[in-house]
């Protein structure tokens, strides 16, 4: 189990019991897709349902960033005519999804995940290999 | 893994306590210490430059070389067989050969100081999670190395395996390939390019095929209007050698060009096949698709099998972001085990009123169980 004892520290944090790691899903091909696969950990915690949307929402993000279309190929072609040096000016199409990934992400923190105990990581925080799911114990200390 | 670390309680820190939890941002950290850049303990074999903002591989290979070539031999052409060839033909030369020049300089740069597609390696928890599904985990003797570990999953109606790599703690994502030069796994890995001093991968795939391809235009153009030059020269009979004894320069250019054209448009030929097939060097290298075991269904899974589509993805596909995150800064050991200010997990907080207090959604929280140990 993984806690810090100080009395100080569990008033201030909610300690860490376990992390849950939810994989790739490779059977698409290179595309960034999570599994869907509800964990057994969460089981407790949080409906399959609702985890269920929020990883596919996920993945209907990451498919948005590295779709293949005219509005991506029109970017590349530019992209190539200038020897790609607009990159170093502009922000893609993949940054502008990853930062409403990351706003999805923190809302769904606030709304869903945080009340049941538990903590969404961005994905890009860990080179999008997993979403880190972080389960908090529930050590509250003191009168109640 | 953590270990369960037992503080010693201040008893002057309890007297005032600090209701908020520690801020997560760094810029707010207390301590004396100065934070660390991510790129500053980074474990792989590279080099980091402008506070991290410039990647290349630690051996710099023959980059120096590379673009030593290219810049005293166009350097050369520009001084020495650009007068003359405005002077008889036409201006647009310079022009011509400035353009290629800038692209060919530009997409080298940009090669050697991106991020291939490097693959942060796991976290430790990560690692341990992992370690958990395999079927043997290894409790003894760190000398002997197990069978490599391999997962096997299913891509367009093809069995693909992953390997697991032990050096990054990752099961390997489709294509991605372990580089023992820069200690990395690198997405898409293509090869480790000496010329440009660093691994050619995901990222920087479309920046190597634009220098190689420019560099074959820019090399044959200079081979091509040097030829001129000094055929125009020796016209009116007077020979080869007057010609080369009026434009030395040349001579070492013609000799650069000659041997250096036929490899680059070889290699500009080959990788114009790789990218219409949707391979990469490494897999054609090896034969991973093409049927070793006899099997003649198997072929590249990730092809579009529509040589447009396979060029289009491969060049002018979206762009991925960098996910080694070389600026940020490293957590403290104290950010990583607080939780972020903006979260409030009513459940832990000790006072009563808390309970009926609950998150921006406005409904109580559910009554929280410690869960058994």
């Amino acid at each position: 189990m993984a806690e810090t004892h100080s009395l100080q520290d569990l008033r201030q944090q909610a300690a860490i019991a376990s992390k849950v790691f939810v994989q790739r899903d490779y059977t698409s091909g290179t595309v960034c897709k999570f599994q869907t696969k509800f964990p057994t950990e969460l089981e407790a915690r949080i409906e399959k349902q609702q985890f269920e949307e929020t990883i596919q929402t996920l993945n209907n993000l990451y498919a948005e960033a590295e779709k293949l279309g005219g509005k991506s190929y029109l970017e590349g072609c530019l992209a190539c005519l200038t020897a790609y040096t607009i990159f170093l000016c502009m922000e893609t199409h993949y940054e502008k999804v990853l930062k409403k990934i990351a706003k999805y992400i923190q809302e769904q923190n606030e709304k869903v995940y945080a009340p049941l105990g538990l903590l969404l990581t961005d994905p890009i925080e860990r080179g999008l290999r997993v979403v880190e799911i972080t389960i908090f114990e529930d050590r509250s200390i003191g009168s109640r | 893994m953590k270990n369960c670390e037992y503080q010693q309680i201040d008893p002057k820190a309890l007297a005032t306590p600090s209701p908020a939890p520690t801020p997560s941002r760094p810029c707010l950290e207390k301590k004396p210490k100065r934070l660390k850049r991510k790129w500053e303990v980074f474990p792989g074999k590279n080099r980091f430059y402008c506070d991290g903002r410039i990647i290349v591989a630690r051996q710099s290979g023959v980059l120096p070389l590379t673009l030593g070539l290219i810049l005293v031999t166009s350097g050369l052409f520009f001084i020495f067989d650009c007068p003359f060839l405005v002077q008889h033909l036409t201006s647009c030369i310079p022009v011509i050969g400035g353009v290629l020049f800038v692209f060919v300089v530009i997409s080298l740069l940009q090669t050697s100081f991106t991020d291939p597609g490097i693959l942060p390696r796991a976290t430790p928890e990560e690692a341990a999670d992992i370690e958990k599904q395999i079927d043997n985990p290894i409790n003894s003797s760190s000398s002997y190395r197990p069978p490599p570990r391999t997962k096997e999953v299913v891509i367009n109606e093809q069995v693909v395996k992953l390997k697991y790599c032990f050096t990054c703690k990752i099961f390997r994502p489709p294509r991605t390939s372990h580089c023992s030069l820069c200690d990395n796994c690198v997405e898409r890995f293509d090869h480790h390019c000496p010329w440009v001093g660093n691994c050619v991968g995901k990222r920087n795939y479309r920046f190597f095929y634009m220098f190689i391809v420019s560099l074959s235009f820019h090399t044959a153009f200079i081979f091509g209007c040097v030829t001129t030059h000094l055929a125009l020269r020796s016209q009116g009979g007077n020979g080869l050698v007057f010609a080369l004894q009026q434009s030395p320069a040349s001579a070492l250019e013609l000799v650069v060009c000659f041997f250096s054209v036929w490899s680059i448009l070889g290699l500009s030929g080959f990788h114009t096949y790789l990218v219409a097939a949707n391979l990469t060097t490494n897999e054609d290298i090896k034969g991973s698709w093409s049927g070793k075991s006899g099997n003649e269904e198997s072929g590249n899974p990730f092809s579009y099998n529509n040589i447009f589509k396979n060029c289009c993805s491969v060049l002018c596909g979206p762009m991925p972001p960098s996910l080694i995150d070389r600026r940020g800064f490293v957590p403290t050991e104290d950010e990583v085990r607080a939780i972020p200010a903006e979260m409030e997990l009513p459940s832990i907080k000790t006072d009563i009123n808390m309970v009926g207090r609950g998150p921006t959604s406005g409904h109580a929280p559910p009554p929280f169980l410690p869960p058994n140990p």
